[in-house]
């Protein structure tokens, strides 16, 4: 017992500086994968309310208004349904290929999330070969539905795993060679060598002192665009979402699914938007870093409050501000949930919601307090910034659903193979020979 | 990180791979036979990564059963399924079968009886945090000229598949 609890708190000492998987701590792995796949669920369920909301006032509609106040308890009502439908099987259908397809996508979906660094010691592990594995598992999503649309034995979820097949396929390529130029920055250092592990290229952008977006002016930023592009197309999104096209193919290689089975697929698509929007943060965005890591303003003092605890933190104006950051986020939030329930109809059959919406907003401003307090401040920074960024990426996501048009099939292929891929090759030579000029001019 | 209940995970992956090996070639429908092909290279992959070799299992994964594997699955699904069961699996030439067993089973039992003098009997030496560095600067020095070749041969089929398989260029 006594060896038990040393183990568990052997982690906890300030000195570990590494995951739980570098340091070979399993209780804390698998505390740190049930967090992972807890924060996941609560994002997939935020988005599907989300993306229905923003879609709705884009085209000046109120979306889901009536579960709920405006809409909250929404997915939660989706979920129910889901998972008391009716499970549909075709009878011609391949039974085990079309049962297995579900699990392979959302395993592939959910496993990337192994090397997804929310902080320096806020992943579950680090692999010396991190990208390679989060690229190569998040293609093995693309047999799940290749598999769906063949096991489902029907026209249209053929046509659409075929397409699917080819998209990702085509896709892959551009964005490998975005990834690689973004690796080939890694090298940039004292011993010449890059690395695959998503900690050290955040790390590399550290000590470059710049994030990878901003590196050799517009190659970085047009390698960024590639893989911008080629990640929505990667995750069958609109306007890549040819696989699903509602309009030609009813809903593609998912049409013969229902209940459960199809609120899987839902899920590992939001969940590889995730993913690949933080390979997207980790490559190009700095990952945890906070905007201007570097700068850190005059040396500030408040009693019982800042400087934080910890020395190797640093402890200047602009760190204090940027630190106040995730707990005002919530208090922000808390307060958009305050105003709109003093706006509620003031209708008793209103009573019930504006309670509830007004409950909601004291859940977030207890947890905005609680990001204020110091001890735990000073450790979700990183996990902060690295969830706003991949935030941002989500927004474009529905951003980009709400304003382009689908593409014809002919025209993906000829963005893929003709202007993405040609892109790419042009950028990581170029970056090459930038970077190979660099390295050669500081050893002479 | 030391190394957990290795003898376990390898009798498991082998025995995935033993399994999946053996369904590419019983089960009539194609598609079953690709998806337990795909099934034996994943194992494979976990294998290298047994071996310290985590960028090996990583383009493992990435080529093989996330690229070449969604094409031959791609192709398979375009044929017609009733026809292929119908027709006979094997083409029953016994006497090249038995030749080639033989000769793979006797090369098998070379390798476990003589196994420690034919291979060098060496510790790892590459390092797992530095394996994909360590095979970088082999590829790209030691063995920069045979990895030159390998990649002018890619190119011509590249350009002969474009030439193949485009009727007017």
């Amino acid at each position: 017992m006594h060896d038990l609890i040393q183990y568990i708190s052997s982690y906890l000492d300030p000195s570990v500086k590494e995951t739980p998987g570098a340091a070979g701590n399993f209780f804390w792995a698998t505390v740190y994968i049930l967090l992972v796949f807890l924060g996941l669920s609560i994002a997939v369920i935020a988005m599907n309310w989300l993306e229905r909301k923003i879609l709705a006032h884009m085209q000046v509609r109120l979306g889901p208004m009536r579960v709920g106040p405006h809409g909250l308890l929404q997915p939660i009502a989706d979920a129910l349904k889901l998972l008391i439908k009716e499970d549909i099987m075709p009878s011609e259908a391949d039974g085990l290929v079309f049962w297995i397809a579900p699990l392979i996508v959302t395993l592939a979906a959910f496993t990337v999330f192994v090397v997804v660094p929310f902080g320096p010691t806020h992943a579950i592990t680090d692999m010396n070969i991190g990208i390679l594995f989060m690229l190569g598992v998040s293609s093995l999503s693309v047999l799940g539905i290749v598999m769906a649309g063949w096991a489902s034995n029907s026209h249209y979820p053929l046509i659409g795993a075929l397409r699917s097949s080819a998209q990702m396929v085509s896709y892959e390529v551009a964005m490998g060679l975005a990834v690689v130029s973004a690796i080939l920055m890694t090298s940039l250092n004292a011993e010449g060598t890059g690395t695959l592990s998503m900690i050290g290229i955040v790390q590399a952008q550290q000590v470059q002192g710049t994030w990878f977006v901003f590196k050799f002016f517009p190659l970085g930023l047009i390698a960024f665009f590639i893989f911008a592009v080629a990640m929505v197309a990667e995750t069958n999104r609109a306007p890549f979402d040819l696989p699903e096209a509602e309009s030609e193919l009813t809903a593609g290689f998912h049409t013969e699914y229902s209940g459960f089975r199809w609120s899987l697929f839902f899920l590992a698509e939001y969940s590889a938007m995730i993913a690949v929007s933080s390979i997207a943060v980790t490559l190009w965005l700095g990952g945890w870093l906070r905007p201007f890591p570097n700068l850190h303003g005059p040396e500030i003092a408040i009693a019982h409050y800042w400087p934080p605890a910890d020395p190797s933190l640093s402890r200047g104006a602009l760190d204090f501000a940027f630190s106040l950051c995730p707990g005002a986020t919530f208090l922000f939030l808390a307060g958009m949930c305050f105003f709109n329930a003093v706006r509620m109809p003031k209708h008793p059959y209103f009573r019930i919601q504006t309670a509830g919406l007004a409950g909601f907003g004291l859940l977030l401003a207890f947890i905005g307090l609680v990001l204020l307090a110091p001890p735990i401040r000073d450790h979700i920074q990183d996990i902060f910034w690295f969830s706003a960024k991949v935030a941002a990426f989500m927004y474009l996501y529905i951003w980009y659903r709400g304003t382009f048009p689908r593409y014809r099939f002919d025209q993906l292929m000829k963005v893929g193979w003709k202007i993405l891929l040609p892109m790419g090759l042009g950028v990581l030579i170029l970056t090459a020979c930038i970077g190979l000029w660099v390295t050669m001019h500081h050893a002479s | 990180m030391t190394p957990v209940a290795t003898p376990f995970f390898f009798y498991l992956l082998s025995g995935i791979m033993l399994i999946g090996g053996i369904l590419v070639i019983t089960r009539k429908n194609a598609v079953h036979s690709a998806l337990a092909l795909i099934l034996t290279l994943l194992a494979q992959a976990a294998l290298y990564l047994m071996l310290y070799a985590p960028f090996v299992a990583g383009v493992q994964i990435i080529l093989y059963a996330g690229g070449i594997m969604v094409l031959f699955l791609f192709v398979i699904m375009l044929v017609s399924i009733e026809r292929t069961m119908k027709e006979r699996q094997f083409n029953k030439q016994w006497l090249v079968g038995i030749v080639a067993a033989g000769a793979l089973g006797g090369l098998f039992i070379a390798v476990y009886t003589r196994g420690k003098e034919i291979f060098p009997d060496r510790g790892i030496s590459l390092s797992e945090t530095q394996n994909t560095q360590n095979v970088g600067t082999l590829l790209y020095g030691q063995y920069m000229f045979p990895f030159e070749i390998a990649s002018l041969l890619l190119l011509v089929a590249i350009i002969g598949a474009v030439v193949m398989a485009k009727k007017r260029i």
